[in-house]
């Protein structure tokens, strides 16, 4: 935590001469659809100077060119995708907070799901193994019971009785 | 002199950790008490000369001697009393050696606690204890030592990180590192039982109070890390899913699963290889999140690699440790016997599926921290994982954990009826379904998943609540005969359904501050008003003030509901003068579990300024929640049974050998 702030201090405010907000008044756009769009699409793209933001929480001067540029995109009537596309294609996948699903990615997001089924497969498999066991384990300790056991078992029975 | 005094302390803590380290494990395997009772009195002389190094070093912040570097990189003599004081940790070398000191204090405990241990298993115990502290001791020394001194001392220090002067850090990283370092001791009870090759019942009772308390602090500190960075980053965000935040988190989903699978052990004997893999695990995550914080490596990888000394020590200590351990257990787990059976719809089942949804959601976690480092240094592809990655993978992971917390408890132990559980959970499910419908109707269908997500959090916690109701059995025997029973409970019985109370306040509270968050962002001059939630806001002004150690602006704000007066905030924009960096410090009203925040942007000239404001319903419940699920485990802790004593299988073996003479 220390580290983290530390760390998103220095490399973002120590850019700025005076602190800005993010999402500043001005950038705001007019129509609320348009912005409600830039919002959602800002929380999605990081701030590439900074310790892992997105440009809708920084106060980077960089966060906020780029916010700009996203309503730009957004004005000039491009879709969600078309914007997300452009801003890759000129900064790379590094912007994405959200990695794309591709083959350098699969690990990354089959990792949840993948230790889900596994560790399902595990337990059903303990469990079947653990039940084979147990009745093999009947199964032999059935008959183990000498005669004399078997009076001594009688004799109880009977005394109970 | 007295630094060097500090130094030479923990010097000789370092020898003392090598005697620790090797005779008490020596005399448990020759069977030797006089090694073995060497355990107790070392572990607490370390623990007292690592707290006279620790008490120096305070020492010379208190004092503002810039003849230590450390002194002179994070302190600077018009600092705060308060801050001088929090600084010795503010910093890499200092909170190394508060980690090393909280280990050392565990350590010192099951020395002096641990009384009632079997004799072998204490002094093994204490002895792994005794590596882990040689190894950070050693990485102090060799790479971090907080007492160098500088031969031109400057007059004056360059302050500490204006971010870290903050009531925050007085708190969180010492509740952190207590959470963090606890597991140690899980760890090291583990590794020892592995060595002896005898895990029980009893030893299920002993590590599962060392599991609470560790447990109990890293919530009260996660929660208190999130609370900071919420008032003060100044935009109202409380979790960030940043590498540092996932570093303390993981080990909190291992550990709260390992609490969970210590109780099938404790109560049926089953579980225990895993049991014991989840303890090297949760306490490997905390060493692993202890490297990712260290070491640098999470600022870059190639930074990593040109100041390499401190994150390859760290990361030699944990390949050491994890590694050492996982083969430990690879060669000893088959050896031990299987416990009890169970059929799948059980208690037990119950808790294994708990433990399945939180291993996979750690699993998922891990991955998408340490991805994009792995990928970077294997491939030079860089991509980067954020919050909405770990909210679609983590949160569907979630849902059906939270959905089965009401049936857990009242499922039986071996064999379970679930039809039976159904009924009893009606009234629970009828009423998170009315709290369902009821925010459909206030806030209409455009928001889908909120009105479920509060369903969910009302399930869980009248889950808690109908658990104590019935196990006291209220309705069947009257209220005062059933007050008895409530009084009578056992203490883990309310942790239980407490802890699942404030699980469900937390979930509550991260539904409702997200989903119907209301906000504005604006350029506001004297005497402007914004209207927000039924809140009028005027804005009165700014001026300037001079704090000790910073100057700020300071915008007057006051709040009125229907015309009356019902706060005055004073949100800030600091600028520290040491460093000349700049922070906002946000202006916060608490009305009921909700709050307006208010925090300051750029001045716009004559007097005009932007403000950002923020409703936020119900968020002080995500906090109130952690708080109540470390009361879950206080009570869980105070419970009797883990008092009085686990049955001494030692004596059961001297009573079957005597039988057999």
């Amino acid at each position: 935590m220390i580290q983290r702030l530390f760390l998103a201090l220095l490399l973002c405010v120590s850019l700025l001469a005076a602190p800005a907000l993010a999402v500043a008044p001005d950038e705001v756009l007019d129509d609320p659809v348009l912005e409600g769009r830039a919002r959602a699409l800002s929380a999605g793209l990081r701030c590439m100077v900074c310790q892992n933001q997105s440009i809708d929480d920084s106060d980077a001067p960089l966060a906020k060119d780029l916010r700009v540029l996203v309503r730009e995109r957004l004005v000039a009537g491009d879709s969600d995708e078309q914007v997300i596309d452009y801003l890759v294609s000129r900064y790379g996948e590094f912007v994405l907070l959200k990695p794309r699903f591709a083959w350098h990615t699969i690990v990354l997001w089959a990792a949840g799901p993948v230790a889900l089924i596994a560790g399902l497969i595990a337990i059903v498999a303990a469990l079947r193994k653990r039940a084979r066991n147990r009745a093999a384990a009947n199964d032999v300790s059935a008959p183990k019971l000498t005669a004399e056991e078997e009076r001594r078992l009688q004799a109880l029975l009977d005394k109970a009785d | 002199m007295i630094v060097e005094f500090g130094h030479y302390a923990l010097v000789l803590a370092f020898a003392l950790t090598l005697v620790q380290s090797v005779l008490p494990i020596w005399g448990a395997l020759q069977k030797d008490e006089r090694l073995m009772a060497v355990a107790p009195p070392v572990s607490v002389m370390l623990f007292l000369l690592v707290l006279l190094s620790f008490v120096v070093l305070t020492g010379a912040y208190l004092n503002s001697d810039f003849s230590v570097l450390n002194v002179v990189e994070n302190s600077h003599s018009a600092k705060p009393l308060l801050y001088k004081f929090t600084g010795v940790w503010g910093n890499h070398e200092g909170s190394m050696l508060l980690w090393v000191l909280i280990l050392v204090f565990f350590g010192a405990l099951v020395g002096v606690f641990g009384g009632n241990l079997p004799a072998d298993l204490r002094a093994v115990t204490l002895s792994v204890q005794g590596w882990v502290t040689a190894g950070f001791v050693l990485f102090l020394l060799a790479t971090s030592n907080p007492f160098t001194r500088i031969a031109n001392p400057p007059l004056e220090g360059s302050d500490l990180n204006p971010i870290l002067q903050d009531i925050g850090l007085a708190i969180h990283p010492p509740l952190l590192y207590v959470g963090y370092v606890g597991f140690s001791i899980t760890f090291s009870f583990a590794v020892a039982a592995l060595i002896l090759g005898r895990i029980d019942a009893a030893w299920a009772r002993w590590v599962r109070p060392w599991t609470l308390l560790a447990w109990c602090f890293l919530t009260l500190g996660i929660a208190m890390g999130s609370y900071w960075a919420y008032y003060e980053l100044g935009w109202g965000g409380w979790w960030f899913w940043d590498p540092v935040e996932n570093a303390s988190f993981m080990p909190w989903l291992a550990g709260t699963a390992l609490l969970h699978s210590a109780i099938v052990m404790e109560k049926r004997e089953a579980l225990k290889v895993w049991t014991v893999l989840l303890a090297i695990f949760t306490f490997s995550l905390s060493l692993l999140g202890t490297f990712l914080v260290r070491s640098g490596v999470l600022t870059s990888v190639h930074a990593f690699a040109t100041d390499p000394a401190r994150g390859v020590f760290i990361l030699g200590l944990l390949c050491i440790f994890i590694g050492g351990s996982l083969s430990l257990y690879a060669w000893r787990a088959p050896m031990l016997k299987q416990g009890g059976l169970f059929a799948p719809i059980s208690r037990e089942g119950g808790l294994v599926l708990n433990n399945l949804f939180l291993t996979a959601a750690c699993a998922a976690v891990f991955v998408g921290t340490l991805y994009p480092l792995v990928l970077d240094a294997v491939t030079g592809e860089k991509i980067s994982v954020g919050a909405p990655f770990f909210n679609l993978t983590f949160g569907p992971l979630m849902v059906p954990l939270l959905l089965a917390v009401p049936f857990g408890p009242i499922l039986s132990w071996k064999r379970a009826d679930l039809g039976a559980a159904c009924q009893r959970l009606y009234a629970t499910f009828g009423l998170a379904l009315l709290l369902t419908l009821v925010t459909y109707w206030a806030w209409g269908m455009d928001k889908v998943l909120a009105p479920l997500g509060v369903g969910l959090a009302v399930w869980v916690m009248a889950g808690a609540i109908s658990e104590i109701v019935t196990r006291v059995k209220f309705f069947e025997i009257g209220f005062k005969r059933g007050f008895a029973r409530l009084v009578g409970l056992p203490g883990s019985a309310w942790g239980t359904a407490t802890a699942h109370f404030g699980i469900g306040l937390t979930v509550l509270g991260i539904v409702t501050a997200s989903a119907f968050q209301e906000e504005r962002v604006l350029t506001m001059r004297p005497g402007d008003v914004v209207e927000l939630a039924g809140y009028q806001m005027t804005f009165e002004g700014a001026a300037p003030r001079r704090g000790p150690n910073y100057t700020e602006e300071v915008g007057h704000f006051s709040i009125r509901q229907g015309g009356t007066l019902v706060a005055e905030l004073d949100p800030s924009k600091r600028i520290y003068t040491a460093r000349q960096m700049p922070t906002t410090e946000a202006g916060i009203y608490t009305t009921g579990f909700s709050q307006v925040y208010l925090s300051l942007g750029e001045g716009r000239g004559d007097g005009a300024v932007d403000v950002r404001v923020y409703f936020k319903p119900l968020i002080t419940l995500i906090w109130i929640g952690c708080v109540i699920m470390s009361l879950g485990a206080v009570f869980s802790i105070a419970d009797r049974r883990l008092r009085v004593g686990a049955p001494k299988p030692a004596r059961k073996r001297q009573q079957s050998v005597a039988a057999a003479e």
